[in-house]
């Protein structure tokens, strides 16, 4: 992408988005006009993100991984505690759309982030809310695009698309405003299988070029793609760490009301050691 | 019948209807509009119905399309047909009970049923062939001069645009509604109008939350890709006026001056 590939082995264990202490309550009015906290949905959560990496974030629903992607680009702001990107903090409004023009998002549901009705005019909105110069918007939508297979479809309905075509006019939509970084908020979870691997793959394929990438999700298979992952329990995190140590601990990750990934119960299905945690080694250890 | 309304529905094409400025289109489907109700009589509807057409011809769109429009207000047609036929006094055709047809009332109601036709046929043309974000551009571009007098011409054409969009999105979430509620035992078929009235709030109730919920998701979805407002926004498709208007704003004119020409037609 905008870096090359030197730029980026030395930047890449540089600190991205750093959050310290992160506090989100949400609160309700009650009967005498008094504003109370009725849960608390982000508690003391702190983190960093190195630039280039690829984190997943996975808890049960309500385990409030939701609520702290929208922290990460400022669409919430926090009770208490910061969240800093590039060295901005979320909560200073001056760095608001410079924040997040460089974090973009893909949000759940489909079509409720399509703005236009048409592929290519949607995949434009982001950039020209940036006031980007018309001949550069075109060049960013059709190169957007083409990273997410969807070129041949510009000039279609967005209603004529499949759900996994329209996330990744989504995905296209995040990319053609050139961020640094892309937040997928349970991207797949809408799509059937198909539109789930296309996804995936694309998501993959963005990490690889260079994009900072979060993935928040509530499936073990697709959070274990990544190179660390982060368990949030009740506003929590609960753990943090690669995909190999936690799939070495059933007992953890059962704690956090999750599930292993297929492999991993198979593996503890047929009795192998709890350190074989990728298909070689059970291949391996098959042998 | 609800997936039915073309209004909104761009047909991709690269006709010289499609490649005329928005500005150009809306216009002239506002002269058509005012032409529809300068017209007095059927030579006028007759040779509106020829200029109709022939752009029709040229945008190339097929006439399925155009006429798809016209069934989803078939009802308000036939209503209109109706009231005219039975409301006017004069030479009496036809008679039963305190019900009579006169001839002046055919007359009538075939000319308002005519006109509505054409008016619907007028405006699917401009929806058909331009494509939304090129409308609400050419909306924007012409109501600017009006918003030093506070009208908000950037807010009114993003709201045209979300509301384009969503209206596919929106039909589906009826649809979906209504077969839910079906499977629930709901009857909105049968009874008189007042009990398929009362039948419809189980429909309407759950779509209008839903529809929050979505402008909610969608506000969201806006705002993490920058959307401040109009303020400093730039466009991928600027909007300009080429030679194609031109020829267009002649015909235009031409046929403002037929249509007028017309009335005196005997």
């Amino acid at each position: 992408m905008r870096y090359n590939k030197l730029v980026m082995n030395k930047e890449k264990n540089k600190t991205y988005i750093s959050v310290h202490n992160l506090i989100v309550d949400f609160t309700q009015i009650n009967e005498e006009g008094i504003e109370e906290i009725k849960t608390r949905a982000i508690d003391d959560v702190s983190f960093d993100i190195e630039k280039g990496s690829f984190i997943s974030i996975i808890g049960m629903n309500g385990s409030g991984k939701s609520t702290l992607a929208k922290c990460l680009n400022g669409l919430i702001e926090p009770n208490s505690g910061e969240v800093i990107v590039d060295g901005m903090n979320t909560s200073d409004e001056e760095h608001l759309w410079d924040i997040r023009s460089r974090v973009g998002m893909v949000f759940q549901n489909p079509d409720n982030q399509i703005v236009s009705s048409l592929v290519e005019d949607d995949v434009a909105f982001g950039p020209e809310n940036l006031g980007v110069d018309p001949a550069e918007i075109r060049q960013r939508v059709d190169h957007a695009l083409k990273q997410v297979d969807m070129y041949d479809c510009k000039d279609k309905g967005a209603h004529m698309l499949s759900g996994g075509q329209k996330q990744r006019i989504a995905i296209a939509g995040a990319l053609a405003m050139r961020p640094d970084c892309i937040i997928f908020d349970e991207p797949t979870a809408m799509l059937d299988p198909k539109g789930k691997l296309q996804v995936m793959d694309i998501i993959k394929e963005l990490n690889r070029e260079g994009i900072t990438t979060i993935l928040i999700t509530h499936y073990m298979n697709e959070a274990e793609q990544a190179d660390r992952i982060i368990i949030l329990k009740k506003g929590k995190v609960y753990s943090d760490g690669k995909p190999k140590d936690l799939f070495s601990n059933r007992r953890l990750i059962e704690g956090a009301g999750l599930e292993m990934p297929p492999l991993i119960d198979l593996r503890d299905k047929a009795g192998l050691p709890e350190s074989a945690t990728t298909l070689e080694d059970i291949i391996c250890l098959l042998k | 019948m609800i997936r039915d309304i073309t209004l909104g529905q761009y047909f991709p094409g690269k006709s010289p209807i499609h490649r005329l400025d928005a500005r150009t289109k809306i216009i002239a489907t506002f002269m058509f509009i005012v032409e529809m109700f300068i017209v007095n009589n059927f030579w006028g509807f007759v040779i509106a119905g020829i200029g109709l057409f022939t752009v029709i011809g040229i945008s190339r769109v097929p006439l399925k399309f155009i006429f798809r429009g016209l069934t989803a207000v078939f009802l308000i047609i036939a209503f209109t047909f109706i009231i005219n036929l039975f409301m006017f006094d004069g030479r009496i055709l036809w008679h039963w009970w305190i019900f009579k047809i006169t001839y002046e009332g055919l007359i009538r109601a075939c000319f308002m049923v005519i006109r509505l036709v054409l008016l619907i046929l007028g405006s699917s043309i401009l929806t058909l062939c331009t494509k939304p974000i090129a409308l609400t551009d050419g909306l924007e571009k012409l109501l600017r001069p009006f918003s030093r007098f506070g009208v908000p011409s950037h807010e009114i054409a993003l709201m045209m645009t979300i509301a384009l969009r969503f209206i596919p999105t929106l039909m589906e979430e009826t649809d979906k509604i209504i077969k839910a509620q079906q499977a629930r035992g709901a009857d909105f078929e049968s009874g008189n109008i007042l009990r398929r009235a009362k039948s419809l709030i189980p429909i309407l109730v759950p779509l209008f939350i839903s529809s929050f919920r979505i402008a909610q998701e969608l506000a969201l979805a806006m705002e993490a890709r920058c959307y401040h407002g109009g303020d400093g926004r730039t466009r991928m498709n600027e909007i300009h006026f080429n030679k194609e208007d031109v020829v267009a704003a002649v015909w235009m004119v031409a046929f403002l001056g037929i249509i007028i020409g017309s009335r005196f037609i005997r």
